[in-house]
């Protein structure tokens, strides 16, 4: 049932086209602004390539593990497709089950959690990936008849100087990526679907993101981290459409064929020590990430999107822009020119014992080959960033998201399972 | 005759349906598929028997579409807005008579309309349901009459002064309370006399029962002045088995009992909540799985009829919530909640998860 026709809030037209980027949601009256409905807008489930990767990145995210506990591939396979129905259900801004939050049988738990009720979709996107365990679990064991399947790209990433990473929140079998502009429907998609998988998978660690970290089109506006400077500024954008599929896309080819037209995941939480960070002078934070705080502009240059300049010297001798600023450490320039797709939330998970914010970065990155990718970069970080005295990796965790649902007969993993 | 069968017969209802994922809406298991698009309404059978019929509407159109059985102009039952792709199902209850289904390419108008005609005088199978209550009636019998003895036993030794037979004898005594808590717990005043933990007594009440004796057990207390408490906890399990003699309960007491017993394990037992000085929280554990599976197989007749695949998932998931348990099993008894890792603690909750879940989808499909 629509969840905001229960509540008498809906109008009659919903238009659900295939194709483009916001089918919107006409919203009843007239009476929300443009922008809100724009937010408000159920986005397509299905396509060639899953939701939630180059869509507009939304503002809130659920990010969620899962170790996989059922031992029958069959069983699986059934969680994968009734977690597609309720994927497509929930991203329609229905309910998660057939029935619904209300009007089922009095002595049932309903079928959908009902905290959404009244909420429209918000942009809702799920986006599923298989982690390396899926394939062998770490005692080696094919569970599932898949360890033949395993792409290469998929080997575990390699360990980094200055990892700090706990094994409680690292890695997992499954994880599936909410992000919605509303932080209700985003908890409410994820709730539902550990819901429907109890059973036969276990939540491994779960994380909430407010604050996108990342712009994924042109249009949006560079947001800030938490340590104040805008972030993702050069980050590979839906537009790039030249680029996509060198960096972002896997191809037919590149070693698991099921995994054509999807993309790789790669999330480390990013702890940031906020309070020794808040007391560094202006100039040394500019040096440390090598760009202007207030524009963004790269040290040397006016504007944020200006190219970075790495020869210029100033008068002492020095680079302007230093040589362990993480722009220039960071850039596609200094790491055999690969590229991200980010995509990650600022998060705040209270405080700590001490009374520090527990706060960071929860990164996440796309790519066609993290190996080529993210390692290489990550690679040049670990050594020389001097923003590692201020940050640290304390999860980590890679999966292989498959291409998209093309429509109702198909399902999350249809072609790994095929 | 189970009373609470409130929904079994008489009125038109609309009741729908608890299912998980509904990935194929194949319209198996007595369903009815409706194939509805913008100009047809293509219902796969239009001559029904009374009682629940459930349709699986299933949108191949392009337009968002509604659903709705009408008997003349009273709506029975509806779902709206199925979008091009999806699939919804609907549950009615239906009498004998005329009535039409539509569906409504668009949301707008009357819809393309059906007729259906539903004939015969609905399930009459309560025989089956009320012989799964008094089978379940007699096991509470049972382990209320077994819990007085095992508790004299224990009682004895806490009067007696014998501090590690008390201790002993304390994890088993309890068993056959725990197998039928949620019964117990539908009297009102025994469960809090008989299994209160400190922090549930209410201000001003004296504080009895088994854990009571527990936290004295386990600490340094002087037992000669528990002899009191020992005597009040026998005279309630005694009153506690004569007075489940009486109890009337209905299908769906029963049912939902089994939830409640999971429920126990999840937020008291998996905690160490429960046991909280002798850390004996697995033999707890234990008795409330077995209290639950013996809900199951008292309904066993009326599942395998109504719902054979939630039977066998059931069956399924108590036989991995035993295994994982039978993992702590030491001697008679088992490990201490204390000597579980945080890894054995979260496999046994996803045990306990994985059987929860289906359980308690079983109510309904005993009210219906």
């Amino acid at each position: 049932m629509d969840r905001r026709k229960v509540l008498g809030l809906g109008a009659a037209g919903v238009a659900v086209a295939g194709t483009g980027a916001l089918a919107g949601r006409v919203i009843g009256g007239g009476a929300e602004p443009a922008a809100a409905a724009g937010a408000a807008a159920a986005l397509p489930f299905h396509g060639e390539h899953q939701a939630g990767i180059i869509t507009p990145a939304q503002d809130r995210l659920h990010f969620v593990a899962f170790d996989v506990i059922t031992t029958k591939r069959d069983e699986l396979i059934a969680l994968l497709q009734a977690w597609t129905a309720a994927a497509a259900r929930m991203t329609a801004g229905n309910d998660a089950g057939p029935v619904g939050a209300v009007g089922g049988a009095p002595e049932a738990p309903p079928d959908d959690t009902g905290e959404a009720l009244g909420l429209p979709a918000s942009g809702l996107t799920l986006t599923v990936g298989f982690g390396p365990t899926l394939f062998r679990d770490a005692d080696g064991r094919d569970r599932f008849g898949l360890a033949d399947r395993k792409p290469a790209a998929l080997a575990d990433l390699p360990k980094f100087p200055g990892d700090a990473l706990r094994p409680e929140i690292s890695g997992g079998d499954l994880c599936v990526q909410a992000c919605a502009n509303d932080p209700q429907v985003a908890v409410h998609a994820i709730r539902n679907l550990a819901r429907i998988g109890f059973g036969k998978v276990s939540v491994r660690w779960s994380q909430l993101g407010f604050g996108r970290t990342a712009s994924t089109t042109r249009d949006q506006v560079t947001p800030r981290n938490l340590m104040g400077f805008k972030d993702g500024t050069n980050n590979l954008k839906a537009e790039d459409t030249d680029l996509l599929p060198d960096h972002l896309w896997v191809r037919p080819g590149d070693g698991a064929d099921w995994m054509a037209g999807g993309s790789y995941l790669v999330t480390r939480k990013i702890r940031m020590l906020i309070e020794t960070w808040d007391r560094t002078s202006l100039a040394e934070q500019e040096a440390i990430i090598g760009r202007d705080k207030k524009a963004g502009a790269p040290l040397g240059r006016t504007g944020e999107h200006d190219e970075i300049d790495f020869e210029s010297k100033g008068a002492d001798g020095e680079p302007v822009l230093p040589k362990d600023a993480h722009v220039r450490l960071a850039h596609p320039s200094q790491n055999h020119n690969a590229r991200l797709l980010r995509r990650g939330y600022n998060f705040v998970d209270g405080s700590d014992g001490l009374g520090r914010l527990d706060a960071g970065l929860f990164f996440m990155a796309y790519q066609r080959d993290p190996h080529k990718q993210f390692a290489v970069v990550q690679g040049q970080l670990a050594k020389h960033d001097t923003l590692n005295e201020y940050i640290r990796h304390v999860s980590s965790a890679l999966f292989a998201c498959p291409p998209g649902v093309t429509g109702p007969d198909d399902f999350w993993g249809r072609k790994l399972f095929a | 005759m189970p009373r609470s069968l409130a929904l079994a017969v008489g009125a038109a209802t609309l009741i729908g349906l608890a299912g998980c994922g509904d990935p194929k809406p194949a319209a198996g298991d007595g369903k009815i598929a409706v194939e509805a698009t913008d100009t047809a309404c293509k219902v796969a059978k239009t001559e029904l028997p009374a009682g629940v019929s459930t349709f699986v509407i299933t949108n191949k159109g392009s337009k968002v579409t509604e659903f709705y059985v009408y008997a003349g102009e009273a709506v029975k039952g509806e779902q709206e807005n199925i979008a091009p792709g999806l699939s919804r199902e609907l549950r009615v209850d239906l009498k004998a008579g005329a009535y039409e289904a539509a569906c409504k390419p668009g949301q707008t108008g009357d819809g393309i309309r059906v007729k259906l005609t539903v004939t015969g005088e609905g399930k009459q199978d309560d025989a089956k349901v009320g012989a799964a209550v008094a089978t379940y009636k007699a096991y509470v019998v049972k382990e209320a009459a077994d819990l007085v003895p095992a508790t004299r036993q224990f009682v004895d030794a806490v009067k007696a002064g014998d501090r590690d037979k008390a201790k002993a004898l304390y994890a088993p005594s309890r068993l056959h309370y725990e197998r039928i808590e949620p019964v117990a717990e539908s009297f009102g005043d025994f469960d809090p006399a008989i299994d209160a933990r400190e922090n549930n007594v209410e201000a001003g009440k004296e504080w009895t029962g088994y854990h009571r004796l527990e936290k004295d057990l386990w600490g340094t207390a002087d037992l000669a002045s528990d002899a009191k408490l020992a005597d009040q906890l026998l005279a309630d399990v005694t009153a506690l088995a004569d007075k489940v003699k009486q109890v009337e309960l209905s299908a769906t007491d029963v049912a939902n009992g089994a939830k409640e017993l999971l429920d126990e394990v999840a937020t008291t037992k998996i905690t160490g909540e429960e046991d909280r000085y002798s850390h004996t929280d697995l033999w707890d554990f234990e008795g409330n799985v077995a209290g639950s599976k013996a809900v199951v197989d008292a309904l066993r007749p009326v599942l395998t009829e109504r719902d054979a695949a939630l039977l066998g998932t059931l069956d399924d998931k108590f036989a991995a919530a035993g295994v994982e348990l039978a993992k702590h099993k030491v001697g008679d008894g088992y490990k201490l909640h204390n000597q579980l890792s945080p890894a054995e603690l979260k496999a046994l909750s996803d045990a306990i998860n994985a059987l929860a879940e289906p359980i308690s989808k079983v109510a309904a499909v005993v009210a219906r």
